[in-house]
């Protein structure tokens, strides 16, 4: 889904640019207050392993392939706010060394694969492991569903985008119907990697799982987002 | 969770060590099988006709453009070997920037005590 340099006309990326800036400075702000030492190399394994994943384009209809974006598996893992950063790194290393994602487009993709994956899915997971009951399965079902979710809000976070700046000409209705129907596919494979990764991480360091810390009796137990007393 | 309570757990440093020999495995061995058909965004583009409004990226010459590593004649080992590059190029940028964040908030925690 990264969008390549054209797409989008240049006044609307360089909003899209101070969108994301501010977003990602929001991000800084609130990782700052709570990080503990793992989370450092954690932060790099989580990047490297999304954007490993991400070269794996996987086949969906008709001539079309798909690639985990991998926001909720991040924001389930390290949490919304470092996990947003995580995948912009990765965002930012495709562009600079690999061409992929145009450099003016920057802003629009951190927009829709990073922050809007990370919050959109963080909030679809945090509002179904209300619902669900507190354990691992669930926290595995509900990091599937909302791995599905991000990717259609990512698919319509673009839409936007093309229709505030979109340069082909094409109707945005059009391309919102197309970017829905092959994004809930994708979607599927996404939902799919995401449950397998965050069952393999429950499965060998639960206690390494932000959106289950929960279910670790011998943590201390606190609301999400509330940051630690002491560290 | 009873029968959990005596299992032993994967210490960190294998938890990482592991993790990413799994990035690196996949980057070098099960890229060159990706599916290099159109994502689903550049099929909407291809379908809607705006594919055509792309302009040339400003570093398709450097030197893992494309996700190829230049030099390296074999398609699939230039492909293998760009992913090798950009795992740990992501490791360390994400790694060393939260290293960045958590030391600057460090400082002004003792500066602010």
């Amino acid at each position: 889904m990264h969008i390549p340099d054209g797409f989008i006309d240049l006044p609307t990326s360089a909003g899209y640019g101070v969108v994301a800036a501010a977003g990602l400075a929001v991000c800084v702000r609130k990782t700052a207050d709570q990080l503990d030492e793992k989370q450092v190399p954690l932060a790099g394994l989580v990047a490297a392993f999304i954007f490993a994943v991400q070269m794996l384009n996987f086949p969906v209809a008709a001539g079309t392939s798909g690639h985990l974006l991998g926001g909720v598996l991040a924001a389930v893992l390290v949490g919304p706010y470092l996990g947003a950063l995580c995948i912009s790194v990765v965002l930012l290393v495709q562009s600079l060394l690999f061409a992929d994602g145009g450099l003016s487009a920057l802003g629009l993709n951190i927009t829709n694969m990073a922050l809007v994956t990370a919050f959109g899915g963080y909030a679809t997971f945090w509002l179904l492991r209300k619902v669900l009951p507190r354990t691992r399965p669930s926290v595995v079902a509900a990091a599937g569903v909302a791995a599905l979710l991000a990717v259609v809000l990512a698919a319509l976070s673009f839409t936007v985008q093309y229709a505030l700046g979109g340069t082909g000409g094409a109707s945005a209705t059009t391309v919102g119907r197309a970017m829905v129907g092959v994004h809930v596919l994708i979607g599927i494979g996404e939902a799919v990697i995401t449950a397998l990764a965050v069952s393999a991480v429950l499965a060998s360091r639960p206690d390494l799982v932000h959106g289950a810390r929960d279910l670790q009796p011998e943590l201390e137990l606190r609301p999400a987002g509330t940051p630690a007393a002491v560290s | 969770m009873a029968a959990r309570v005596g299992r032993r757990q994967v210490g960190f440093a294998a938890f990482l060590v592991a993790g990413l020999a799994v990035a690196f495995a996949l980057a070098f061995f099960v890229s060159p099988e990706a599916s290099s058909k159109p994502d689903g965004l550049d099929k909407v583009a291809i379908d809607q006709g705006f594919d055509r409004t792309e302009t040339d990226h400003r570093l398709d010459g450097s030197p893992t453009a494309g996700y190829a590593l230049r030099g390296v004649g074999d398609d699939r080992l230039a492909t293998g070997l760009a992913g090798v590059v950009g795992v740990a190029v992501t490791f360390l940028l994400a790694g060393g920037l939260t290293l960045v964040v958590r030391r600057r908030a460090a400082r002004r925690e003792i500066a602010g005590a």
